[in-house]
């Protein structure tokens, strides 16, 4: 199951010098874009309001017919065949969800298997399959009316509706602009689990770059016409704008955006002395001794940090260890971004919290220095690989026209 | 509350359809709303009073003596043929207009006729804003007297509720849902028949509604130009002096128009799209 649908990637997408025009306006609405969008990959385009996203966007499936240029999907030119054709094999999602409020959950998901002729049985499969899939229970839902559902549940449908013919290429005009903070952050994390599914090819337009951050493996930042101000990875485009334009957008605290896309496992950890309750007091005593001026952290009967222990604190408690130390206040588990570790440290009164595993048990601890070192490591490791990158993409061009030069000329060999 | 006035206003009108229906005063582009609540109280009550206005009309013109012209325009005969020829100027004159109003209110609603909206609805205007004996006796100099006439006649006065909700009907659908239609791959004639009509429904039924009530009204006065129906009897109790005859045709006239507007809110009820519900 899981392997049929990995065969079932995403498309290559192409974009050839884009152009529209709208009647009556004297400047184009998007000038010549060119882009390719590798199978598989989600790509957002992001840009103030009124820079041509969704223009550009609607060109992909064609709502918006281009003025000039070509589109090519998975190679093959689109540019004139039969729009709606093209359409239902173009998954497509907006930010009112565009449910049809007459149908059902389930007819309106079932809408495009039907037009493009599936059989009935598989369709009704195909329908709790796609509730399933994101994450609405089918037997409460299907039956249900658009206006029955919460917004964020709306969006979810929104979804289904869009993936349930299985197109290789979803387009995603600010599905989750319109939902509160709380709920978009879940669905786009749904987003990204249903991604490391599906393998789709995603177009995402957003104007919010903590959302491109968050959901892009390439992130386009548009200025007006469409112009491409910057294509790369969210960590390039953090810690490398390419000019004025994109560090504006980008906004303040680029690298503490950045931080975002680490993880606290992704880092170095410390190790600090340990002892449990069960320990004897003698041993907690000589251990205190042995580290000069160090602390001790004292773990539950679980493993899980419990109390901050330092020299001369069991003394003043009279050796009672229920009223010794200071209480573990902040901890942090492996899954947090490098942020929230940052948050915890310097919220914390000593500067360094416990970092826990999945059952909350103790796995190491994180301070002020060595988060420092990390992501002072991380920034460099970030600007070595962009320039590498760039040097990549330099030599590939290079080799290309090379590699089209010679062509041309085994060409010219032929009869 | 907004509109609250209005609605007033819109409730009583409603209250009086089997009125003189010349007055109505329904001369505007304002659509009539949908989803006036048709309650129980009125689907259960209305039938009540219609059966016992028509059997005690019945009653008590069979118990009463009666002169030889009252008897004449009374008879069994007489009266069954001018219901019946009632009945069907309703029924042919609903049908043309259902058959050019809403055909006419989709073609100006798509891109291409647009800007023709204009044009058609100050004609279909002007069309209802002549009174409708006035406009029946203009269309006598052009086409004669009969029922073909008072035809003609209904179908230009009743064409404006049904062509002009049609067309808000239309527009009033959010556009990101037809640009949704589009965009997950549904034709143009696809998007209309599976979107855009289901969700006009509830304002093209209250057109029609509101034109099926008109025409029962305006079918009254195809008497005036020999085209038959209920307005014969009560012209001819106008004419002859005989009260009691203008009575029965009156209470006829007023049991068939809510009689209509009664199964017209049944229709409303059943092809009201489930999901547009108020709730
Ligand atoms: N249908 C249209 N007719 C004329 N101009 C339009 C139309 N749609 C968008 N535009 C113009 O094109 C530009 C880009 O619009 P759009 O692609 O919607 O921007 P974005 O999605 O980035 O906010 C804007 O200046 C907008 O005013
Ligand atoms: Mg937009």
């Amino acid at each position: 199951m899981a392997d049929s649908q990995r065969a079932v990637t995403g498309a290559t997408i192409e974009l050839d010098d884009l152009t529209k025009r709208y009647p009556g306006s004297r400047q184009p609405a998007v000038d010549s874009v060119n882009m390719e969008i590798a199978a598989g990959e989600t790509v957002i385009l992001v840009g103030p309001s009124g820079c041509g996203k969704s223009t550009t966007l609607r060109m992909i499936n064609r709502l918006i017919e281009p003025s000039s240029g070509r589109i090519r999907i998975d190679g093959e030119d689109v540019t004139d065949i039969d729009p709606v054709r093209l359409r239902r094999r173009i998954g497509y999602a907006i930010q009112s969800s565009g449910l049809f409020p007459h149908m059902t959950v389930a007819e309106n998901i079932a809408q495009v298997p039907k037009m493009t002729g599936w059989p009935k049985a598989r369709i009704k499969e195909r329908v709790e399959e796609m509730l399933d899939l994101v994450g609405l229970d089918p037997r409460e839902f299907h039956a249900r009316y658009p206006r029955q559902l919460s917004g964020g549940q709306q969006q979810r449908v929104g979804v289904a509706r869009a993936l349930a013919a299985d197109p290789p290429v979803l387009l995603m005009d600010e599905p989750f602009g319109a939902v509160d903070p709380i709920t978009r952050d879940h669905l786009q994390d749904e987003l990204i689990r249903l991604q490391h599914e599906l393998h789709k090819t995603i177009v995402f337009v957003t104007h919010d770059f903590d959302e491109a951050i968050k959901l892009g493996d390439r992130i386009a930042v548009l200025r007006e016409q469409s112009h491409i101000a910057q294509f790369d990875t969210p960590e390039a485009i953090l810690t490398n704008p390419s000019d004025d334009f994109v560090s504006g957008f980008v906004g303040a605290g680029a690298a503490l955006k950045r931080l975002n896309l680490t993880r606290v496992r992704d880092v170095g950890i410390e190790d600090v002395p340990t002892v449990t309750m069960d320990d004897p007091l003698q041993e907690i005593f000589n251990k205190l001794r042995e580290r000069g001026g160090n602390e001790l952290l004292l773990l539950d009967r679980q493993r899980r940090p419990y109390k901050w222990l330092r020299r001369g604190d069991l003394m003043r408690a009279k050796g009672s260890l229920a009223r010794a130390g200071t209480l573990v206040s902040h901890h942090v588990t492996r899954d947090a971004t490098l942020r929230d570790a940052l948050e915890a440290v310097l919220t914390d009164s000593a500067g360094r919290v416990p970092v826990t595993g999945r059952r909350g048990e103790y796995v190491g601890v994180v301070d002020m220095e060595t988060l420092l070192n990390s992501v002072h490591e991380l920034l460099e490791a970030d600007r070595m690989a962009a320039l590498e990158h760039r040097h990549d993409l330099e030599e590939s061009r290079a080799h290309q026209t090379q590699e089209q030069l010679e062509s041309g000329f085994a060409g010219g060999d032929q009869p | 509350m907004t509109g609250g006035p209005e609605k007033h206003e819109r409730l009583a009108e409603r209250q009086d359809p089997g009125g003189e229906p010349a007055e109505q005063p329904i001369v505007s582009m304002l659509p009539s709303t949908p989803g006036r609540k048709v309650s129980t109280k009125k689907l259960v009550f209305t039938p009540i009073v219609i059966a016992l206005a028509l059997v005690g009309t019945y009653l008590w013109i069979t118990n009463i003596p009666l002169d030889s012209i009252e008897r004449n325009s009374l008879s069994g005969g007489a009266v069954r043929q001018a219901l019946w020829q009632q009945i069907k100027l309703v029924v042919y004159s609903t049908f043309f207009v259902l058959v050019i109003a809403i055909p006419l209110g989709i073609a100006l609603t798509r891109r291409p006729l647009r800007k023709a909206a204009p044009v058609a609805t100050a004609i279909a205007n002007l069309g209802q804003s002549i009174p409708s004996i006035g406009l029946l006796a203009l269309l006598t100099f052009w086409l004669g007297i009969g029922p073909g006439t008072a035809l003609v006649g209904m179908v230009a006065y009743a064409v404006l509720p049904v062509l002009s909700n049609t067309m808000v009907g239309l527009r009033a659908i959010d556009p990101s849902l037809v640009d949704a239609a589009r965009g997950i791959g549904m034709s143009g004639w696809g998007v209309l028949r599976k979107v855009e009509l289901p969700l006009a429904v509830p304002l093209i039924l209250a057109g029609v509604r509101n034109a099926l009530v008109l025409n029962v009204g305006t079918g009254t006065l195809a008497g005036f130009v020999s085209g038959g129906g209920l307005g014969t009897i009560i012209t001819n109790g106008i004419v002859t002096q005989r009260t009691r005859v203008l009575i029965v045709g009156s209470v006829l006239a007023v049991a068939l128009a809510l009689l209509v507007d009664w199964l017209a809110s049944l229709a409303e009820l059943q092809m009201t799209p489930h999901g547009l519900e108020a709730g």
